[in-house]
């Protein structure tokens, strides 16, 4: 309760004229600065509810006659972004193999675009950098089932494989095991063959008896598509088994169980969901993970530029 | 005025009535600001300000136009501050972001040598350098030129408003914007090519950023040098606590000394100077005083040693014949040793000069050695983490580099890229990438680097079927092939077990 105010000797301050035991309390004004500023934000708020948007209403909010939309500010820098792309992704799309991997710059930006794509829609089963994973082929290694070109790539992730489009790639082992096409002991044989024209012989020690017995039936069943020697056949999209990389796992017993099961995985045709320029992004940006191969015939500027190193000092 | 009738004390004819608005003896927790009135003073100190305002504010204004040939395409500006392309020119030096440390080294350099003048000389800086001492120096100096001097001022303060008076106040205050408005304006010319940002101010098409600093620069200029003035000393800069840490008994600082001017009191011409101090208590010293103290309280935190008191104090001893130096740049201790009847001396070098000087001189040197050698080739490599490595179908193992390849020079230079630390390596690019151009003859990459950037390069590094797991140490190594001047990079291989 204000009852009685006085002036304060030692500050010459009116109190507010409460006193609680004894204490009286000043009524300091505010610094006029401050108090200024105060009401100068008041006015800034009445003018900022005039111009932005600022009150919510039952149905939508006050627009502000500045017309501020954050919505349409995204979607304006969306478009304007596009517009500017717009130019390198016409170039790309109508660029030659030759043209793009002459022109720098266009490789760049392809590269670039095409290693966002990758990431977001491709690194679900290939991985990160193309790492791959069991059934999903590692694509930074130099092995190519359907073919490492950039004309192969790009095919490859426009029609997909076994993806049902009428041209995707489309291969199928026989299942020896589970169609009982094989004995279990041929299929044991063939494993045994197929270890030991593999680069992993000197891992896995094939039983080389089974093994003479097993390529018969390799020369019978499995010649036609892998080759003679194991070298594969891209044109049917039959892996290589020389080397030491396999799609299914490399130990005895994968290498036994995919003979069993002719397992074949799934790749979605993505012509419908990318234009034609972002998967030619898509495929600079596989074929420079690593192991893309030049496109026939090999132009001399392709060939990757690779001596060894000058002994360690 | 100063010898004038008009302002003589009755009993002392080189007195005036002033006031110190921060003297002891109105000291108080909290108090309203009054308006403080310096009087202008002639003498060595003045003068010495005065250079001191004209060389500072002209290397100001002046250091952002002036021109330094750098070669086509690239900035004309000698001292330039530029964000968009990520470079600070400094005549002919060019440092990069990531050179950072010049600039930590400038600021302990500068730190150090603040110390030392504030351990030798007390406030220097805040007497003649600091910008809001040059600044409200010379906004002073306007309200002279149209209001008048000390009385002058305070009259026309206290008048009723007139025509007069309001024309003068809106002559001031338009010519303080001026100023204030060129000193916001000097300050983006260091962020920009200062011609073609002096004509898009003029023309409205400069960035809005530009105009926001001018306008807060404006403001604060304005604010700071013509309206808070000492209370930006006295209230707002750290300094004033600071310096206690750095100065000492033996610390030069503008000091009254008490025991030659006490006992003060006024003093009639041809009357004896015997039993009484040489201060006449004219407070000259304070109507000159900028910060509104009376020095004769001692050395106090508000004092910025400006020395403006020892010009009008040696005046006025002249005047009443007396020698000069009653106010000076001195010791505490010397006024204590004169008070204790023994012989005031100076020692400049004490432990904490000589700490202050080392410093300097060491971090000084470092950062000069550290300039002369700087290195325009550096090399930043960074190891794809996926995949960890790469197995190939001839059984060898591969991994893959972002070479970040940096050429600070102003020509494009060719570089050659090479690793060392595993036996038999290959190292490739899988792609011709457009700075690689081929290779040298011992089997190393050669690389394009545009002058003035960045080239990105990705290598790949193979090593043979065979190589043991795990982690391998590598180094690679770029050199400018025409001068020799090379960096090299640590790295790692990694290799995985058989699949």
């Amino acid at each position: 309760m204000a009852e009685k105010t006085e002036i304060d000797d030692v500050s010459g301050t009116q109190t507010t004229g409460h006193e609680w035991d004894g204490v009286k309390e000043l009524d300091t004004p505010l610094p006029r600065w401050w108090l200024y500023i105060f009401y100068a934000s008041i006015l800034a708020a009445i003018v900022y509810w005039v111009l932005m948007p600022a009150w919510p209403l039952v149905n939508g909010y006050t627009k502000g006659v500045l017309g501020w939309s954050d919505r349409a500010n995204v979607a304006s820098d969306l478009s304007a972004l596009r517009s500017a792309r717009a130019a390198d992704f016409a170039r790309l799309e109508r660029a030659s193999y030759a043209e793009i991997a002459a022109d720098a710059d266009l490789r760049e930006f392809a590269r670039a675009a095409g290693e966002s794509v990758f990431g977001d829609y491709c690194r679900t089963c290939h991985g990160a950098g193309g790492a791959g994973a069991p059934g999903y082929p590692v694509l930074a290694d130099d092995v190519w089932i359907w073919g490492g070109t950039l004309a192969d790539i790009e095919r490859t992730i426009a029609y997909g494989i076994r993806s049902g489009h009428p041209s995707a790639h489309l291969s199928q082992m026989p299942a020896f095991g589970r169609d009982a096409l094989l004995a279990p002991q041929q299929i044991g044989d063939v494993t045994e063959y197929v270890i030991s024209i593999s680069a992993a012989r000197t891992r896995l020690a094939p039983n080389m008896g089974a093994a003479r017995r097993g390529a018969t039936t390799y020369q019978e069943q499995c010649a036609l598509c892998h080759g003679p020697t194991g070298a594969g056949d891209r044109a049917q999209g039959a892996p290589s088994l020389d080397d030491d990389l396999w799609l299914y796992g490399g130990s005895r017993a994968e290498i036994r169980r995919q003979i069993e099961l002719g397992r074949g995985g799934v790749m979605p045709a993505w012509e419908s969901r990318f234009d034609p320029a972002t998967r030619r992004a898509l495929a600079v940006y596989v074929y420079e993970m690593g192991g893309g191969e030049p496109d026939p015939p090999p132009a001399p500027a392709e060939a990757p530029a690779a001596t060894p190193m000058a002994a360690p000092q | 005025m100063f010898g004038s009738g008009s302002s003589l004390q009755g009993d002392n004819e080189h007195g005036i009535d002033a006031k110190a608005v921060g003297s002891k003896a109105y000291r108080a927790l909290y108090k309203k600001r009054e308006q403080i009135y310096p009087k202008l003073v002639h003498g060595r100190f003045r003068a010495l300000k005065w250079a001191a305002m004209v060389v500072l504010l002209g290397i100001y204004y002046i250091t952002p136009w002036i021109r330094w040939d750098r070669g086509p395409h690239r900035p004309d500006q000698a001292v330039l501050i530029d964000f968009e392309g990520r470079r600070f020119y400094f005549f002919f030096i060019e440092l990069w972001p990531q050179e950072v440390y010049y600039i930590t080294g400038l600021l302990i350099v500068a730190s150090m040598a603040l110390f030392l003048a504030t351990a030798l000389f007390g406030r220097v800086w805040c007497g003649y350098a600091c910008p809001q001492t040059v600044w409200t120096d010379l906004y002073i100096y306007v309200e002279r030129l149209i209001e008048g001097d000390r009385n002058a001022r305070m009259r026309l303060d206290k008048a009723p408003w007139s025509i007069s008076k309001g024309a003068r106040k809106i002559a001031k205050h338009a010519l303080w914007i001026a100023i204030a408005a060129a000193t916001g304006g000097a300050w983006v010319f260091y962020f920009a090519d200062a011609p073609t940002l002096f004509r898009d101010l003029f023309t409205g098409t400069a960035s809005v950023a530009s105009y926001l600093f001018v306008g807060g620069l404006t403001f604060a200029t304005y604010t700071l040098a013509g309206t808070m003035r000492e209370q930006v000393c006295t209230y707002m800069c750290p300094w004033p606590r600071i310096q206690a840490a750095m100065t000492d008994a033996e610390s030069l600082n503008v000091t009254y000394r008490a025991d030659r001017g006490e006992p003060r009191g006024a003093h009639k011409k041809g009357a004896s100077w015997e039993g009484r101090g040489d201060c006449v208590d004219c407070n000259q010293c304070v109507a000159a005083c900028p910060q509104g103290i009376d020095i004769r309280d001692g050395d106090q935190l508000e004092c910025i040693n400006c020395a403006l008191c020892i010009d009008a104090c040696d005046a006025v001893m002249a005047k009443v014949s007396r020698p000069s130096g009653l106010i000076a740049y001195d010791t505490t201790i010397n006024v204590k040793r004169r008070a204790a009847g023994e012989q005031a001396h100076y020692r400049f070098i004490r432990p904490r000069t000589i700490l202050y000087a080392l410093i300097f001189l060491g971090v000084g040197a470092l950062m000069l050695m550290e300039l002369a050698n700087r290195a325009t080739l550096d090399l930043n490599v960074i190891r794809d983490r996926s995949p960890p490595f790469v197995r190939l179908a001839d059984g060898s193992l591969r991994n893959d580099y972002a070479l970040k390849i940096i050429n600070r020079a102003p020509e494009t230079r060719t570089i050659e890229v090479s690793v060392s630390g595993l036996p038999n390596a290959l190292l490739s690019s899988h792609h011709h990438h457009h700075s690689l151009h081929g290779r040298s003859g011992d089997g190393a990459l050669l690389v394009t680097a545009r002058p003035d950037g960045v080239v990105n390069a990705r290598v790949h590094v193979t090593a043979p079927a065979g190589i043991a797991a795990g982690s391998h140490r590598i180094s690679f190594d770029a050199r400018d092939v025409r001068t020799g001047e090379h960096v090299a990079s640590a790295s790692a291989f990694l290799a995985g077990e058989a699949p």
